[in-house]
């Protein structure tokens, strides 16, 4: 039947996906699409705008102010002796990229439904852009929380930055893979079930409050700290506090905890993710 | 040596009828329990044919079944259907947009799809950054795109405005820009859905002839969905017609183009006679009308230069017979009268009596392509006078093809209105270039 069977099929498509079936070799076919991706979401977002990018550093200092006010100054929150601004914009800088990873790629799916009803390409580009878009803005705010923290060390006395800072990628590239296999978990089941868009968007916000962001883990209750700890943002937050203000902890167990979590929920998203690619277009 | 680019093996694709709400997540898990237990999909039996008219009893069609066919290297396949046959679907599959219920199918080399222009189009950024954005959503690499910017800038027509933003575009525009970076894609198979509706009368020549490019200079396969039947029988060289998500008919773009004359067989003999918008005194009326081709087949379509006939059913309300002019008048879409066939341009009246048929020949269709209305007109005087019976847009043709001469080298769309006969010699008949006396 099928006269040149020497010639191989490039594309075979079958309704059954292999279960983490994660093309390499393809993402890097289109490794141009993903930066042009990330372009497209950082330069357009303050397009028209007065102040431009200056939004990236607006946004954390105006929350850090409100959260020195409210927490530090008149509910009086122990802030383990560092001053209130450098302790809560650290918190807030890490744990901003994660909850804007995660409300960014939990869309990825109906915000993008228009090129994805037309087009094929890798869906996890999208995804992938999002989370590489985000490092980019939490780069940005990053150097605004190190130009904070140089002002300060005029002022008073900070333990010099120690060799830890070499786990600062590792930390961050935690954050970026719990979040984006968060994301794409939430993005894939959205599609189907609507409920969970309108969960997402206070959930995250709730889940700060189980996060060491505005107080220290130090001051929370014996019998709470478990249940903080199970959350895998916290050993992070910790460390990363514990890097730059010497406060907080370094916990080789906790991190691990937080290593093996997040390549649980990195791998199921993949999956999740696969399995929905496929027929969305159907459900959304 | 051409080979088989596509090969599409008894592909099928399922859709849930109704709102996906309460009961998806039960479905969903009944689902899961037969898959636990090995067994086939409990809501794969339940589905039936997609017929869009007659009302579903189950919750789940069948938008595409068993569909099969091969498509070979350099082919142009054209794949026509009414609305609702599974088209856009199949083409849904074939770029990977949505995975089908079951079957397989299989490609050869790159798929690049046009289902429709401008996707991805981010209107804050300008004409060239969407150029690069969309390149690589279409499956381009930076470097492809930059190494033909210059020449999908000089197509897209518009140079002035390049470093705008799109926003800034009329919708004209952004097509063109759009059809200019998919145009340069460099795929071995294309699939194009109703691109060439867009655009003015220029661009869309342009486009065919890019299309046509395509295909015979670079030997890459497409696959080309249409409703325009003259787009379709004039670039592909195969036709695929789709009947309610049904293989119907597979050969060469003209005889599919006829046989899906054949699929919209029930409307092509519209019932005028509840029509209320009639003038006339009524002793008389229209019942219906119906539109053969050459072959006497009922068709909604005719193609330019061929025969075709006009059957016109006619029912007395009154006992006594009448003799009448009768004529069927000719009009485009503006309102503009064309041509009448009516005996009174014979000086003939004819006799009706009791049910009627009266068929109009005409041997060569002058008109070029669009879609024509007409008007069904009986009086016993000239003039108007005491007419019997007028229904305005009584149906409607449509024509294809341009081809008036057959020459097999048609006109580009949207120029002329008209083709006449006519006869073209050198020197006396020394040479004979075009048909010298009328047929």
């Amino acid at each position: 039947m099928d006269k040149n069977q020497d010639i191989p099929w490039s594309l075979v498509v079958t309704p059954k996906s292999n279960w983490l079936n994660l093309n390499l070799r393809e993402i890097w076919r289109y490794k141009d699409l993903v930066f042009l991706f990330l372009k497209r979401d950082i330069v357009t977002v303050y397009k028209q705008t007065i102040l431009g990018p200056l939004w990236f550093i607006i946004q954390p200092v105006l929350t850090t102010l409100v959260f020195t006010v409210i927490f530090g100054n008149i509910a009086n929150i122990s802030t383990d002796g560092l001053p209130h601004v450098l302790f809560y914009l650290s918190g807030i800088v890490v744990w901003n990229y994660f909850a804007d990873c995660i409300k960014n790629t939990a869309d990825a799916f109906k915000a993008n439904e228009n090129i994805f009803g037309k087009v094929y390409f890798p869906r996890v580009i999208v995804p992938l852009s999002t989370v590489l878009s985000n490092l980019v803005k939490f780069g940005i705010q990053f150097l605004l929380f190190i130009g904070v923290l140089i002002f300060y060390t005029f002022k008073i006395d900070l333990p010099a930055i120690g060799l830890d800072i070499i786990i600062l990628p590792f930390l961050i590239v935690l954050v970026a893979l719990l979040s984006l296999g968060c994301g794409m978990i939430i993005s894939s089941l959205t599609t189907k079930y609507r409920d969970l868009s309108f969960l997402i968007s206070f959930g995250i916000q709730l889940l700060m409050y189980a996060t060491p962001v505005i107080y220290p883990l130090s001051e929370a209750p014996e019998e709470y700290r478990p249940f903080i700890l199970a959350n895998p943002m916290s050993s992070l937050i910790e460390s990363f506090r514990n890097i730059f203000l010497g406060t907080g902890e370094i916990s080789f167990s906790h991190l691990l905890y937080s290593l093996i979590f997040t390549v649980v929920i990195f791998l199921a998203g993949l999956i999740v993710f696969n399995k929905t690619e496929k027929t969305f277009m159907d459900t959304v | 040596m051409s080979y088989i680019s596509i090969k599409v093996e008894d592909l099928s694709k399922q859709y849930r009828l109704g709102v996906v709400g309460t009961g998806t997540l039960s479905h969903d898990l009944n689902r899961w329990w037969y898959k636990m237990r090995g067994k086939q999909d409990p809501y794969l039996k339940l589905t039936e044919v997609n017929a869009h008219s007659t009302k579903a009893s189950g919750n789940y069609v069948w938008a595409l079944k068993d569909i099969n066919f091969e498509v070979e290297q350099g082919e142009v396949l054209g794949i026509i259907g009414s609305n609702g046959a599974g088209k856009s679907t199949l083409l849904k599959i074939l770029s990977q947009v949505t995975a089908p219920t079951t079957g397989v199918f299989k490609a050869r080399g790159r798929i690049a799809s046009l289902l429709e222009v401008g996707t991805g189009f981010h209107h804050e950024l300008t004409g060239k950054e969407n150029i690069f954005l969309n390149g690589a959503i279409l499956g381009m690499t930076k470097s492809e795109i930059r190494s033909k910017l210059d020449e999908i800038i000089s197509f897209s027509g518009v140079e002035r405005y390049i470093d705008t933003p799109v926003k800034r575009y009329s919708s004209g525009m952004k097509v063109r820009l759009a059809f200019a970076v998919a145009a340069h894609l460099e795929p071995e198979i294309l699939i194009v859905d109703e691109v060439l509706a867009v655009g003015d009368a220029a661009f869309q020549k342009r486009a065919i002839g890019k299309m046509q490019e395509v295909s015979h200079n670079s030997g890459r396969t497409v696959l080309f969905v249409s409703h325009n039947m003259g787009a379709v029988s004039r670039l592909c060289s195969r036709g695929l017609v789709l009947k309610e998500g049904s293989h119907f008919f597979d050969g060469t773009a003209d005889e599919a183009v006829q046989a899906y004359g054949q699929v919209n067989i029930s409307s092509t003999e519209p019932d005028i006679s509840q029509r209320k918008d009639r003038q006339g005194m009524g002793d008389f009326r229209f019942t219906s009308v119906r539109i053969e081709n050459e072959a006497h087949q009922p068709v909604e379509e005719i193609r330019t230069g061929s025969r075709f006939f006009v059957h016109a059913k006619i029912k007395a309300e009154s006992i006594s017979p009448k003799k009448v002019y009768a004529a069927v008048c000719f009009r485009d879409a503006l309102d503009n009268r064309l041509f009448t066939l009516s005996s009174s341009l014979f000086g003939k009246r004819v006799s009706l009596e009791g049910e009627t048929i009266l068929t109009f020949e005409v041997p060569r269709m002058p008109l070029s392509e669009g879609l024509y209305l007409c008007d069904l007109y009986i009086a016993e005087g000239r003039g108007d006078t005491l007419v019997q019976d007028y229904v305005r847009s009584a149906f409607k043709i449509k024509v294809y093809g341009n081809d008036y001469f057959n020459s097999g080298d048609p006109q580009p769309v949207g120029l002329d209105r008209f083709y006449v006969d006519f006869g073209l010699v050198k020197n006396h008949d020394k040479e004979i270039i075009g048909t010298k006396t009328k047929a």
